[in-house]
């Protein structure tokens, strides 16, 4: 069992004292194999007799639907966009993964409070107010970060979608009109946040720009080392 | 937060449900859009884009303290980068029906942490004037419950588990929101208004103050109308 903590306050009227499962965040850029990699590691651990709950962005039922809406027509600010994506975090951290963890769950979340931070601070936040918005998220068990390389992560995307995202690029941040140079850049910068974020939080490094069965191998060791400390020990 | 250097000013309404704010924020609007000047009036909760997620919010009764507030906090966010701090840049005076200081003393009562909310909100500028409606809690309740109206579940703060009968609730609710006003009062400067005086005599007393601590001929309309 590992006992929980947020890293400031709890949310008010959430009790954190009874969390006894295992919260791990896998971290990365679309296109990292990030979303393959849940699933993977969803089912293998099911299969070893782990119940497994998943939450990710923009899925909670109170503003998923209208922050995807919201995210289609590229009008709101960076500040509104950021505070309606915190509210989505709380949303699923309060209704989804408290109680998941406090039935034994293991929980993972497909990206978590960095990938918001570090689009917020790319697009000119004050550090201090977004890790003041985020302070009451638990902090995880263990944060995986899916490494790859921005040239990788283009050839993956022109492999899946036969074109940049406009938000993936970030086209909304004033990079110069052409997208692949935009996305480069893009990529560069949120990645220096995360470098940053890295020490200050703890993540662990996963290099993503290999196979997806090694990817998945590397993986797997990790989570039952997590697994290991939290459950057993 | 800091202090308004902008060109334009910002005119806030503070209060119960029930003081009469609306009212009189609606009366000192027309009175300066009726003589010309550049005026902008905007409402607590009003943002097109995120009023849709509040209404369902409250209606199937999903909010949580946290969520609650970061939703109407993401509704003011809206509403200030698109048209307050625009407006104000441009030499508007702008009122607010309710502004952060609604959320400090609601999201406060809810629990929320003071200093999480005095964060939340730090970008937004302070008010040059804001007005609070003071009202006794009975005269509010009174004004509120005669006839005994329809109260809404997070209006009433039943969310809070003060009393599962909702009038009872309301009244308690509303009795902590009006000691976490009284609280700020000073701290924010808020310009005290005995919301018990007739609605005339308010209006008249408000417009005073604007006319003292404003000076308007700045914000005449450049065009004749």
């Amino acid at each position: 069992m590992s006992p929980k903590r947020c890293y400031r306050l709890p949310p008010p009227g959430v009790d954190l004292s009874k969390l006894t499962g295992t919260l791990i965040v896998i971290e990365g850029p679309d296109a990292s194999g990030r979303s393959t990699h849940v699933e993977l590691l969803a089912q293998w651990l099911e299969q070893k007799g782990f119940a497994v709950a998943q939450v990710g962005l923009k899925r909670s039922a109170l503003v998923g639907a209208e922050l995807e809406q919201a995210k289609q027509g590229n009008v709101l600010s960076p500040r509104t966009l950021s505070l309606f994506y915190a509210t989505d975090f709380y949303d699923q951290m309060e209704n989804v993964m408290v109680p998941a963890l406090r039935a034994g769950y293991v929980v993972i979340a497909d990206r978590y409070i960095y990938t918001l931070m570090a689009r917020d601070i790319v697009r000119g936040a004050d550090p201090a107010w977004v890790e003041s918005v985020y302070g009451m998220a638990l902090i995880p068990d263990a944060v995986l970060y899916f490494m790859v390389s921005a040239r990788t992560l283009v050839e993956r995307t022109f492999q899946s979608h036969g074109q940049l995202d406009y938000w993936e690029s970030g086209m909304d941040t004033n990079l110069g009109n052409d997208w692949f140079d935009s996305f480069m850049k893009y990529q560069r910068r949120i990645r220096g946040e995360y470098m940053r974020m890295q020490k200050k939080y703890g993540f662990e490094i996963v290099n993503a720009n290999r196979s997806i069965r090694a990817v998945d191998a590397d993986l797997r060791a990790r989570v039952e080392r997590v697994l290991e400390k939290t459950i057993v020990g | 937060m800091s202090k308004n250097n902008l060109p334009g000013k910002l005119v806030a309404v503070e209060g119960l449900d029930g003081s009469g704010k609306s009212t009189q924020v609606h009366l000192m609007h027309q009175w300066l859009s009726g003589l010309g000047y550049r005026v902008f009036f905007t409402q607590w909760n009003s943002s097109d884009l995120v009023k849709e997620a509040t209404r369902k919010g409250k209606k199937r009764q999903l909010l949580t303290p946290t969520t609650f507030s970061l939703i109407h906090a993401t509704d003011f966010a809206d509403r200030y980068e698109r048209q307050i701090l625009p407006m104000l840049k441009a030499g508007y005076i702008v009122f607010c029906d309710r502004y952060i200081f609604t959320s400090y003393a609601r999201d406060a009562v809810r629990g929320c942490d003071a200093s999480w909310l005095r964060q939340l909100y730090g970008y937004a500028i302070l008010p040059d004037i804001t007005f609070y409606y003071d009202l006794p809690l009975e005269t509010a309740l009174e004004r509120i419950l005669e006839g005994r109206p329809r109260l809404k579940y997070f209006e009433a703060g039943m969310d809070l588990g003060l009393s599962a009968d909702i009038y009872e609730s309301f009244r308690i609710f509303q009795g902590r929101v009006l000691e976490s006003y009284k609280s700020m009062a000073k701290e924010f400067d808020f310009t005290v208004m005995d919301a018990t005086k007739p609605i005339h005599s308010l209006q008249e007393k408000a417009r005073e103050i604007i006319s003292e601590r404003i000076d308007l001929s700045v914000y005449r309309k450049r065009t004749a109308l």
